[in-house]
């Protein structure tokens, strides 16, 4: 296995920058996530490693090699697509051996590594089947098998979950870690689902518009979220966030929601103060939103939607911003068009540049 | 609920709304109420096939039986005569004679000229203009252009290009004695060139469509499992492209054996009998020789070579098919 690195990486298509200057290193023997929405250039860095797409700018390293000269059969490096592409006129066993066969593995060996490779994931009784008679699990876990089966430097997955249905990709979630942990590889995997990206990565790079937002553990990034499109992104329900000027409120600074001030602990204070800010982007998390009649902030409640084991409660501020808090549904559920107040720890808050949109750590 | 009739999903359907009123029915009512249902839905489909049922009937099987039974008689040698029924005597000896055997090998000489070399440039053209690259639109465009050429425009263009004194060949400094359409030995590759020349818009067409079915991801994950090009086009291209392939080989071959205009308008079926294809030896059996009952009985044998040719293919050929999904 190798660590995969993106130095300075630029991908144009005509006028369109895909790619903007990414800068990543794919630890060895590492999951990596690049998570964004449709359209943030992940497909593409992730095509770019296995050189399907070449960098319009930078270099592109796997292992120790430079790989811009490189041709995709020589990376050694597998990839599993989302469709899978699986060889439909080969059976099972035909689409596993293919990487050995192009590399003129004899066939002893061919046979036993597919073997191998088919055990590892559960494909024993299929190998003599086409993939159209194959469930949508199967397939993938054969397109699985044809990655492992020799064994490359690094293992690149575009959205290989999102043809399943939700039950099997849970399950199916859990068994890529656990095979990533076994064979100790270096797993570079694109999604643009964040529940996916959180619950497997070691670490995740969330992208946006051909530019990394932000990379670090999920943890981390969920608890610091470093601007305002990865707060908004990571977590469901999103991350509240509303805008207002930042006031005077007696020794300190507070932020003006309609007529409710919701005043700065003292360190955000004096890093606003310090920056000169007029105007501050703040978001809390809706788990970290109650109810409370001592509630700084007044609302109306929306509508109400419950999930069984908890309750998302939708409100609009006085000035009509929309917050959802979150509830557990032991708690007492709010009438649909009640007056509530909305209470929050101050810890909790996330604090953004309006302008940078870029979060302000406390002084 | 249950539905003791065999009646279509539809009906099915449709009856849902009376369902509580239909449990109430003993099942024999039910089934009763099904079969009417289900009849009037027979008619109702007959109903909507009637218009093409009457137009093949009056414009293909009407035809194509009388002409069955127009090889019973025979055409009298001077006109004004009755025909004289001859049964199947007609049949045997038009089959067997050397004229229709002659006839038969130049039609099979002239597909085996035409289908593979056609298919192969065809396929060589799309697997070209499938690539990636600026102004490929031009030579597609280009390529497929002889879809809109009619055969009489390619025959009198290639005729021109043959000629021996205004032609090509002359002017490249080949000059062919006697010239390519008058040569016994080379008027059926030239026919056939023209042919492959004619046909090869919508070979290309057809492979360029049959390329683009195949997922991009297919051509990746070969590239990325190792494969160069020329193992991605034997081993994933060509037995995915198999389905398109297999479909030109039939209809390619179908239209092989009832070519007709550029034979009639560069060589008559010349020189001596060399190109005389079974539509053109039909024709001039009917038209030159007036003879009515001879030239019923090639047309049945062309309809019967043809159809047994395409079942021929369909069982060997269909095998080796890989249709994928």
């Amino acid at each position: 296995m190798a660590r995969v690195v993106f130095e300075h990486v630029t991908k144009r298509f005509g006028d369109v920058v895909a790619v903007r200057d990414l800068s990543l290193e794919a630890f060895d023997r590492e999951f990596l996530v690049l998570l964004g929405p449709s359209g943030c250039g992940k497909s593409t860095a992730l095509r770019m490693i296995a050189g399907l797409e070449d960098p319009s700018e930078g270099s592109i390293r796997i292992g120790d090699r430079v790989v811009d000269e490189v041709e995709p059969k020589d990376r050694n490096v597998a990839m599993v697509f989302q469709s899978y592409a699986l060889y439909p006129h080969m059976s099972v066993r035909k689409n596993i051996e293919f990487p050995l066969r192009t590399r003129k593995v004899g066939k002893e060996e061919r046979e036993k590594l597919a073997s191998e490779a088919a055990h590892t994931l559960g494909l024993e009784t299929l190998l003599d089947r086409k993939p159209a008679q194959l469930s949508g699990g199967q397939r993938q876990r054969v397109a699985l098998a044809r990655a492992i089966v020799r064994r490359p430097d690094a293992f690149l997955m575009d959205e290989p979950l999102s043809n399943l249905d939700a039950k099997l990709r849970v399950q199916t979630r859990a068994e890529l870690v656990e095979l990533q942990r076994r064979l100790e590889a270096t797993v570079i995997y694109v999604t643009h689902d964040q529940v996916e990206a959180m619950t497997m990565g070691d670490r995740i790079a969330i992208m946006s518009d051909g530019v990394l937002q932000q990379i670090g553990p999920p943890q981390s990034v969920y608890e610091k979220p470093g601007n305002l499109f990865v707060a908004r992104f990571i977590g469901t329900p999103a991350m509240n966030t509303v805008t207002g000027p930042v006031v005077p409120e007696g020794e300190g600074l507070a932020v003006a929601i309609a007529s409710s001030r919701v005043p700065l602990p003292a360190p955000y204070a004096k890093a606003v103060g310090d920056a000169g800010l007029t105007g501050v982007v703040i978001g809390v998390r809706p788990e970290h939103l109650t109810l409370a009649s001592e509630g700084l902030l007044p609302a109306t409640v929306s509508v109400v939607e419950s999930l069984g084991h908890e309750r998302h409660v939708i409100c609009r501020l006085e000035d009509g911003q929309m917050v959802i808090v979150r509830q557990q549904s032991s708690e007492p559920a709010p009438g649909e068009g009640s007056m509530v107040r909305l209470a929050t720890d101050l810890h909790h808050l996330h604090l953004f540049d309006v302008h940078t949109e870029q979060r302000i750590e406390p002084a | 609920m249950t539905f003791s009739g065999d009646s279509g999903t539809l009906g099915a359907l449709a009856d849902l709304g009376e369902a509580d009123e239909a449990e109430a029915r003993t099942p024999r009512q039910r089934g009763k109420r099904f079969g009417r249902r289900r009849r009037r839905e027979i008619g109702l489909a007959y109903l909507l096939i009637l218009p093409s049922l009457l137009i093949f009937g009056i414009f293909v099987f009407y035809p194509f039986f009388r002409n069955f039974y127009l090889g019973f008689y025979k055409t009298p040698p001077f006109p004004g005569l009755p025909t004289r029924y001859v049964g199947f005597d007609q049949y045997s000896n038009v089959l067997t004679s050397q004229d229709f055997v002659d006839s038969l090998k130049t039609t099979v000489g002239f597909a085996l000229l035409t289908v593979p070399a056609g298919i192969i440039l065809g396929l060589l053209l799309a697997v070209l203009a499938n690539q990636q690259l600026r102004g490929v639109g031009i030579y597609r465009t280009i390529f497929s252009s002889t879809i809109a050429t009619s055969v009489a425009v390619a025959a009198v263009i290639f005729g021109t290009l043959f000629n021996p004194v205004v032609g090509l060949l002359p002017w490249i400094g080949i000059d062919p004695k006697p010239p390519i359409l008058d040569n016994p030995n080379l008027a059926l590759f030239g026919v056939a060139i023209i042919t492959i020349w004619q046909t090869l818009g919508i070979t290309f067409i057809l492979m360029s469509s049959g390329l683009q079915s195949i997922p991009d991801e297919l051509h990746e994950a070969a590239q990325i499992d190792g494969a160069g090009p020329v193992r991605r086009f034997w081993r994933i291209t060509l037995p995915l492209l198999s389905p398109t392939i297999f479909f030109a080989v039939v209809v390619g071959s179908i239209f092989a054996f009832q070519t007709f205009g550029q034979i009639d308008i560069l060589t008559q079926g010349g020189p001596i009998k060399r190109t005389n294809v079974l539509t053109y030896f039909i024709y001039k059996t009917l038209r030159q020789d007036s003879n009515d009952g001879k030239a019923a009985v090639l047309a049945i044998a062309l309809f019967a070579i043809t159809f047994v040719l395409t079942l021929i293919q369909m069982r060997v050929l269909e095998k080796r098919v890989h249709y994928g999904r």
